[in-house]
């Protein structure tokens, strides 16, 4: 099992720390550089910020290192840690105004897809160009923040249920139906815009 | 018992996530084999799912890593494993 053998190296190098050898902190969270930038960045929606927060969530967790408990993941708590900075940076940007964490009015409405028949196979390829990722980059950010912070831990950091349920600090239904929602809002509007794009403009040369 | 769109919709997350009982996934993929705009959209949100997840959807900015790095060295070399309690 390689998440095994991950779980036990990481154990291994933060009692290695813990003991003394500070150095090593930069092997621990080097395959975690993208998972919290982006985590960060999709919160805030700005790349400067994004990137302020990220570095203060790695420090924080060098100072708090101490404090990590083994029963949670060591990607998981890192993640939490991250999304504390996000939300609290998010409520000092007071110029800017504030997202509501409450749940939206029509929390119990219906999100409802795009329909359309014939759905062609967009392979990831295409994400290779710009118009592309800026399509996505833009739709996940437009999704409301209380269903946006289920869909990047669930969706974007591949987090289970259950965790992305304690990371929240929601219920595990709470998580599903957030991430429908998410899922849905995604789909109505991204489904028409990359279908439109496909059959038109030949950027699949592939095809 | 046979299922309409809108109720299939409900279950698009949870049949791609696999998390529906038994009873529920047979009467979406019933519904699924004869509807080919509940095929579509769940074709639809899969690929955007798979799109949205990608690494390259969102990049690291040029030099990001080396900023973070030298920012931990800062810190690293700066206290050595702090007795107080810092937050």
């Amino acid at each position: 099992m390689i998440e095994g053998e991950t779980i036990r190296e990481e154990e291994q190098l933060i009692a290695s720390i813990l003991g003394g050898n500070s150095q090593e902190f930069h092997a621990l969270i080097r395959p975690y550089e993208r998972t919290v930038y982006v985590m960060a960045l999709t919160l805030v929606k700005n790349e400067a910020d994004a990137e302020d927060i990220a570095q203060e969530a790695f420090l924080k967790a060098f100072r708090n290192l101490k404090n990590f408990r083994a029963e949670s993941k060591f990607s998981t708590w890192l993640i939490s840690i991250t999304l504390n900075e996000a939300r609290s940076r998010l409520r000092r940007k007071s110029a800017v105004p504030m997202e509501s964490l409450d749940e939206p009015a029509d929390e119990q409405g219906h999100v409802s897809p795009a329909v359309l028949v014939d759905w062609r196979e967009i392979p990831s390829e295409a994400v290779e160009r710009l118009e592309v990722r800026q399509l996505l980059q833009q739709a996940v950010e437009d999704i409301p923040l209380i269903y946006r912070e289920t869909f990047v831990l669930r969706d974007i950091e591949e987090l289970s249920v259950n965790e992305t349920a304690a990371a929240l600090g929601i219920s595990v239904a709470s998580v599903k139906v957030r991430l429908h929602r998410a899922r849905m809002m995604l789909q109505k509007r991204l489904a028409p815009q990359l279908k439109q794009m496909s059959p038109k403009r030949r950027w699949l040369p592939w095809l | 018992m046979v299922i309409d769109c809108k109720h299939v919709w409900d279950y698009i997350s949870g049949y791609l996530d696999d998390t529906l009982s038994a009873e529920v996934k047979e009467l979406v993929q019933e519904h699924l084999e004869h509807c080919e705009i509940c095929s579509a959209i769940l074709d639809s949100t899969r690929n955007i799912l798979i799109l949205t997840a990608d690494e390259r959807t969102f990049e690291l900015p040029l030099g990001f890593s080396e900023r973070l790095h030298a920012r931990l060295s800062e810190e690293i070399e700066g206290i050595e494993p702090a007795p107080s309690k810092s937050d």
